[in-house]
Order: C-alpha cells, then structure tokens, then sequence
C-alpha cells in the first residue's frame, strides 16, 4: 500500500508538496482552510497547470474549507492532525482525524505589523489585506492610499491598489537608500538564476514610475490619526536603526494606510507538533526538509522567510522526500540545488530590508501594542520590569485576546524578554459544539469535496 | 453576477456574488463594525483571517471572520462588542 501523506496548506509550497508526493506515489490529503488553493500569492507562473494536475489526480484528495485545530503527536510515528470541515467559523462542522503516514506543514506567513501610535484605527491595514481585497474582489482599501513599512513586497501591493484605482501618494521604505541597495547588489552571481524575480521588481519599478508614484526609502509612517478612522498619516525620516531624525515630520492626509514590515510565520502548528525551532522563529529543517519531530516535513515560509521561488522548491522536496521518494533521484538533487539559489536570492533581500532595533521609539505610553485587548505600551512597561512574561500575559493581558498573539506576539517578545510567543494549545478556534460531537469517520480513500 | 443583499444590525448592504462580507461593507464606504474592549471602533486589519478585527455575528452565530466569510444573499449580520462576548 503506498504511503498516506497529508499536506496541510495549499499555497505555492503545499501544492507542490502535494506534486511531490504524488510523484513519488504516495497518496494525497490537501488541506486549506480557503476554498481554493494558491494561498496568498494565489497566480504565479505555472500555477493553474499545477492546481489542476494536483487536483485533478487520482491519488489525491482535496480538502478545502478545513482548519487544522489541533496536532496530537503519536510516539515515533507522524502525528494525527484534527480538522473541522466547513464554512469558515461556521458553528457545527464536521471534525475528522487523519492519521497519516507522514505530514508536510506549509502554512505560509502573514504580515508582520510592528505597532505605532494610531494603527489600530479603521483604514489602517497590512499590505496583505490591501492585497487579498484587490485580488480577491477588485476592491481597493482606499482611493487616496499610502503604503509603508519594510520589504519588496510593498511593491506589489502598490501595482494592486494601482490597478484597483486606488491613487497611491507614496512608497515608503523604512530602510535607508544605502542598506537597500547594498542587499539588491551584493553577489550578483546570485541574481542570474533569479532573473525572473528580479525582471518581476523591475516591472514595479516602472509601473510606480509611470504612475508618478514615488518610492522613498530612510522614512517610514510613525503615527495615523483621525476620527473613528484614519485620515492622516505622520511620516517621519529614519536613522538606519529606525530611530526617527527630529523635525522631519510631514504630515498626509489618506484614507488608507496599508502597513507591512515583514512577515511572521505560522508557527503554530510547527510548534504543536513538537518541530524544534531554528533561533526561536523558524522550523527547523534538515537538508530534506525533514524537521526534528517524526515523520513531519516543513516548507515554505516557516522554515524562513523567502518567498514563493523558494517555497515551491522547499515543498516540491519535502513531498517527494515524506512521499517516499528516494533523496539521490536526480530530481531532488536537482531541486535542492534551485531550492538552495531561491534560498540565497532571500537571504540577500531580508539584508537588504532588516527591522532597525529603535522602532520603539515610535510608542507612546498610550500606544496600543496589543489589538486584541487594547493593552498599551505604558501597561506593558510598568509591569514588565521584573515579571515572567507569563506574568505579564496575565496581568497586562498583551496576547490573550482572539488572535492568540498572532499579531502582538513578535512585538511584545522584542519590548520584554520572553518565552515563546508561538505556544498555542489550539490552533484555530473550535466551538463547543463541534469539540463535543465525535469525529466523522474517513474511509481512507480518496475523498473531494468538489 | 448575482447581487447578495444583507444587513449589517438592519441596515441593507448590496454585493456581488462572491465577495466577503467585509468586502461588501467596505465597497459600499464603511469602515467599521466591531468595537473593541475599550470601545474602539475596528474593522479590517490584516484581511486574511489571522487578527479577528473583523468578528461579527453571521445569523446569530458569533465570532464569524467578516474578511473570511462568503455574504450569502439574505445573511443578517450583526456586529459585536466585548461587552456582548462577557454577557454571553
């Protein structure tokens, strides 16, 4: 019987994980909690061809519209993964249990927000949000926008808003002139094998220039303001460790703000199940992408921020390598070696978009840091001096509310010694309801729900 | 394209088959309608079902993600605040 290997999200690094497996022979469980595969990113070369090869093969069940909730590991074997089936946050869908053989985690990123005073007012977004609504509903956050924070993938986010009509007033890098374009030109060797994400930058760079869009780097947005929602942004000049230079204040009037300084991984289930982490934020992967829990492979964006090139590389090995494949086929030392060139391009641009360690000096005592229960920069400080930051989860309540610290987390971890911001008994919320009904029975076999 | 017609504590919102119901509210101008712990107005942050900015009650069913939810026509959508999560 050939192996039963279960793939938990279908962006780039999922979907080719499922491919992987499926050519080693393995038989395919893919799951995502949206309705359609593609993850964030949702088009890029190759994508529709691969959605409907994987899909559409015999040894493979899709699973969308399912939230993995919690990971139970089994001893030495791959751990059993809990799901709920149907409408998100529906009340009564159906949980199932699937006990794989082995289990390949991708479940991608979100936007990396770090706090300042007024984010929390309506209007302010990430540059994912911006991006979801365009490219999931021609819809653009705002007509008079501004786009802020640290990375390439503010580029992007522009074009959308641009090609929603949305009118963008400016890019703002965070990072100096100088640290950008010493991690974009460094080791150009590098570059050659990624010529198609560097023609893909090159294209945002003309597309802002046709729109008289400018691209400012060294300033960042240090405040939004306004009534019940936001209507001004105060930007600011930055050092290179983010500290903001005096009396560079400007301020401009928008009706959306799309903020993003990075991206956190989703570490969750990593984490529940038992995969050792590289320095606290990624999973830890070997040269297989195998991690240190048994029989549970990681790629994508949680072994490291590196964006879909590597992803799909990352995923392509670990389904070929947890599908039963052999690792000196042709094809995976081929892959790795691609895999290793995306991984390097990465590398090069997180040089080039670093976070300067003085951003809290943005935050004001009344600043909120935590959305979910309103707990501001002045209650965190006086409590954190000498308290576990257990001790000041509880009394400050930072990183308790629904969102689990998903966004405060790096945050607060940063502003206090912590333990680890990733620790989350459940990984997605389930209703009483649902935890009380037993488990629906699979028969193993292929299963799709459309 | 169907238009979806539901309410938000009433009041009618048109969309297009097809969109979230955050995406029907904020095409038709409104920004927010969660409040937070202290009162706070919310309403889409990271669009993509991670922060839960953007609960509300979807046919008397609470803490649904507005930016994750398909509207369906005739969806009676109804927004929340921390007060209504604590009396529960």
């Amino acid at each position: 019987m050939s192996r039963r290997v279960v793939v938990v999200g279908a962006g780039p690094a999922g979907l080719c994980a499922a491919a992987g497996a499926l050519r080693a022979g393995a038989e395919v469980t893919l799951l995502d909690a949206a309705e359609d595969p593609g993850g964030q990113i949702r088009a890029w070369p190759g994508f529709e061809r691969l959605r409907d090869h994987v899909l559409g093969h015999p040894r493979c069940g899709w699973w969308p519209e399912t939230s993995v909730w919690s990971i139970e590991r089994a001893g030495a074997g791959a751990p059993r993964v809990h799901v709920l089936r149907g409408e998100i946050d529906a009340a009564g869908r159906d949980r199932h249990v699937l006990r794989p053989d082995a289990l390949v985690l991708a479940p991608g990123a979100h936007d990396r927000v770090l706090p300042f005073p007024g984010w929390e007012l309506p209007g302010v977004s990430t540059g994912g949000a911006a991006q979801a609504f365009v490219k999931g509903e021609g819809l653009a956050l705002g007509d008079r926008t501004l786009i802020a924070g640290s990375g390439p993938f503010l580029l992007p986010v522009a074009a959308s808003l641009l090609e929603a009509g949305s009118r963008v007033q400016a890019v703002l890098e965070a990072n100096p002139a100088a640290t950008v374009a010493r991690g974009w030109t460094r080791r150009p060797w590098e570059l050659a094998s990624q010529t198609g994400k560097a023609a893909e930058l090159a294209g945002y760079a003309a597309l802002l220039a046709r729109h008289r869009v400018p691209y400012r780097t060294g300033r960042a947005v240090i405040e939004a303001r306004g009534d019940g929602r936001v209507e001004e942004a105060v930007t600011a000049r930055l050092r290179p460790d983010w500290s903001v230079v005096p009396g560079t204040e400007q301020v401009a009037a928008v009706d959306a703000l799309c903020v993003t300084h990075g991206f956190s991984p989703r570490l969750e289930l990593p984490v529940a199940a038992g995969c050792r982490l590289r320095a606290g934020a990624f999973a830890d992967v070997d040269a297989d992408q195998r991690t240190t829990a048994p029989a549970v492979y990681a790629a994508g964006e949680i072994t490291g921020i590196a964006g879909a090139p590597a992803a799909r590389t990352e995923g392509l090995l670990a389904g070929w390598i947890a599908g039963g494949g052999p690792p000196d086929a042709p094809e995976a030392v081929a892959v790795r070696r691609r895999r290793d060139r995306a991984r390097a391009f990465a590398a090069r641009l997180a040089a080039a978009h670093p976070i300067g360690a003085a951003w809290p000096g943005w935050l004001r005592p009344g600043t909120i840091v935590c959305r979910c229960e309103d707990t501001t920069y002045g209650t965190l400080r006086s409590t954190a001096a000498d308290d576990s930051a257990h001790a000041v989860k509880l009394a400050t309540r930072a990183g308790l509310g629904p969102c689990q610290a998903r966004i405060c987390g790096p945050a607060v971890a940063e502003l206090l010694p912590a333990g680890n911001p990733h620790h989350r008994p459940v990984a997605q919320p389930i209703r009483l309801g649902e935890l009380a009904k037993p488990p629906v029975e699979n028969p193993g076999r292929k299963e799709s729900a459309r | 394209m169907s238009p979806v017609r539901i309410t938000l504590d009433g009041e009618p919102f048109t969309g297009r088959d097809g969109q979230t119901i955050a995406g029907v509210l904020l095409a038709s101008g409104r920004r927010s309608w969660r409040e937070s712990p202290s009162g706070a107005p919310r309403g889409v942050f990271c669009g993509i079902g991670v922060c839960f900015d953007c609960l509300v009650t979807v046919n008397g069913v609470r803490d649904v993600r507005a930016c994750r939810r398909r509207a369906r026509d005739g969806d009676a959508v109804t927004t929340q605040s921390r007060a209504g999560e604590e009396a529960r």
